[in-house]
């Protein structure tokens, strides 16, 4: 990518000063790593961890029937979304292919959406064309975004934020935190129970810094971010997921609400209802291997005969399992948990076994425990 | 004995007409976590500049080219029960293969350690 396009985040100096290795993506400067892949990652899910994702596109659509006009686009279920409530979401094309993924959360009178830092552009251009007028799409470029992730982010998190506590998974509320309004919701892409933090660009220092100021919290980089989410078994934009894709394809089949089912009225409607009836003709599935040695994105899947019948799209070692792991998409008769599956990456065979996802077991914070 | 180093940071250590090939401590630095090496099998005849190694971080997978041409003679086998001895020791125990050269001629356009500090302060 051109150097000169290569935007920095609000922790930018902060990242620094923690020791970070930088690296570019999605069009920033970005915090890969502090001390080490594995440490961080097996830290998250042991402690907390601290992540900067403002390069995510933080978007307020506001207008009259906003719920019903972002229904025509995303297959959940928003006008039964209750307010301070989050909801997995995909934005599709036409064609039932994904545009993005994205978390929209009933916020009062409009909807606060999260999208991925590397489309947001494209995302807030497909939105204000399909979305009818009087629906505003506003770009919060002034917020950051962190992430507190693991099994103590609520004890740590709620002496500064009181109340926090009390959310469950995928609920969000405004708080105040080390003096500073921010919106704090309970969700995350690691798996781990914890809560995602938005806040003024001008208050991510002052923020940040009282996080990380108890024992229990280090600053985590992209690096364990991607490990953590491939072992949670969530698929990556860009990677997992993209316009050759449809929700069904992607085994995201709990993102088309019950009532969108029957319904319908979603761009691609057609084709992803057609997919749930009679199964579509590629799947995601997970994958373990044996031995050491990572499969990567982009590797063949191969039948008995030699014959490609899917790819891999994200391959990597699991520092929690000691072993690799990885996702791919494969012809659906071939995606039967436990099955064998033969990878081909540089010319080299391995032997994998298709098995369900996730890998490691989430501990979201549901209602009742 | 005499210590090379090359720009694709292997580190070659040449004792008579037998050398021990790794990578260089900048190279684990900035690989990250290794997970995964493999060493060349013995007996097989490397050309300078082949790929002769694997070495696969949490990230990413890289090559480890022959510095020189050779017979290999032996593969670290430790690296095998656990690779982050790469990342501790990169310079000694994590060593990857043992080449018999079959041309000293080509250690002529290597680095020596001093050459090689100055220039990956410029990378």
């Amino acid at each position: 990518m051109d150097p000169d396009t290569i935007s920095t985040l609000p922790l930018d100096d902060w990242h620094r000063r923690q020791g970070a290795r930088m690296v570019p993506f999605a069009g920033y400067s970005m915090p890969v790593q502090y001390e080490g892949i594995i440490a961080e990652h097996l830290w998250t899910r042991s402690s907390a961890g601290l992540f900067d994702v403002s390069h995510m596109g933080q978007l307020a659509v506001h207008g009259s029937g906003v719920d019903r006009a972002l229904e025509a686009l995303l297959p959940g279920d928003l006008l039964g979304l209750k307010d301070g409530r989050l909801r997995y979401s995909l934005l599709l094309d036409d064609s039932g292919g994904i545009v993005d993924d994205l978390m929209a959360t009933r916020r009062g009178d409009h909807f606060y959406v999260v999208v991925n830092g590397a489309t947001k552009a494209a995302d807030i251009d497909y939105l204000r064309q399909r979305l009818p007028a009087g629906i505003v799409v506003d770009h919060m470029k002034e917020q950051a975004l962190l992430a507190l992730q693991g099994p103590r982010a609520a004890e740590m998190l709620e002496p500064l934020a009181p109340g926090v506590s009390e959310l469950v998974f995928m609920q969000g509320g405004a708080f105040t935190l080390a003096g500073q309004r921010a919106w704090i919701s309970r969700s995350g892409y690691t798996g781990e129970d914890g809560f995602e933090i938005s806040v003024a660009a001008s208050a991510a220092e002052a923020v940040a810094d009282t996080l990380l100021a108890g024992e229990l919290v280090k600053p985590i980089g992209l690096g364990a971010r991607d490990s953590l989410r491939l072992e949670a078994g969530l698929p990556l934009y860009g990677h997992d997921l993209d316009r050759q894709t449809t929700p069904i394809m992607a085994d995201l089949g709990f993102a088309v609400s019950k009532r969108r089912r029957v319904d319908g009225g979603f761009a691609g409607a057609a084709r992803i209802l057609g997919e749930i009836d009679q199964g579509p003709l590629l799947r995601r599935i997970g994958f373990t291997l044996d031995g050491r040695q990572p499969v990567r994105e982009g590797a063949r899947v191969l039948d008995g005969e030699g014959s490609e019948i899917g790819r891999v799209t994200s391959g990597g070692f699991s520092p929690s399992l000691g072993q690799p792991i990885g996702m791919a998409y494969v012809a659906t008769a071939a995606a039967v948990a436990g099955g064998p599956l033969t990878l081909e990456q540089r010319g080299k065979l391995f032997t994998a076994t298709a098995v369900p996802m996730p890998f490691v077991p989430h501990r979201y914070h549901r209602k009742g425990n | 004995m005499s210590l090379y180093f090359t720009k694709d940071h292997e580190w070659i250590d040449v004792q008579g007409d037998l050398a021990t090939v790794g990578i260089s401590d900048h190279a684990q630095h900035a690989l990250g976590d290794i997970v995964f090496a493999e060493a060349p099998t013995p007996g097989r005849q490397l050309k300078k500049g082949e790929e002769a190694a694997v070495v696969e971080s949490v990230k990413a997978a890289s090559d480890v080219y022959a510095p020189v041409s050779g017979e290999v003679i032996e593969a670290n086998a430790a690296l095998g029960d656990d690779p982050s001895i790469v990342n501790q020791h990169p310079q000694s125990e994590g060593w990857f293969f043992k080449l018999r050269l079959s041309d000293p001629s080509e250690l002529d356009g290597l680095m020596d350690e001093a050459a090689y500090t100055d220039w990956i302060k410029t990378l």
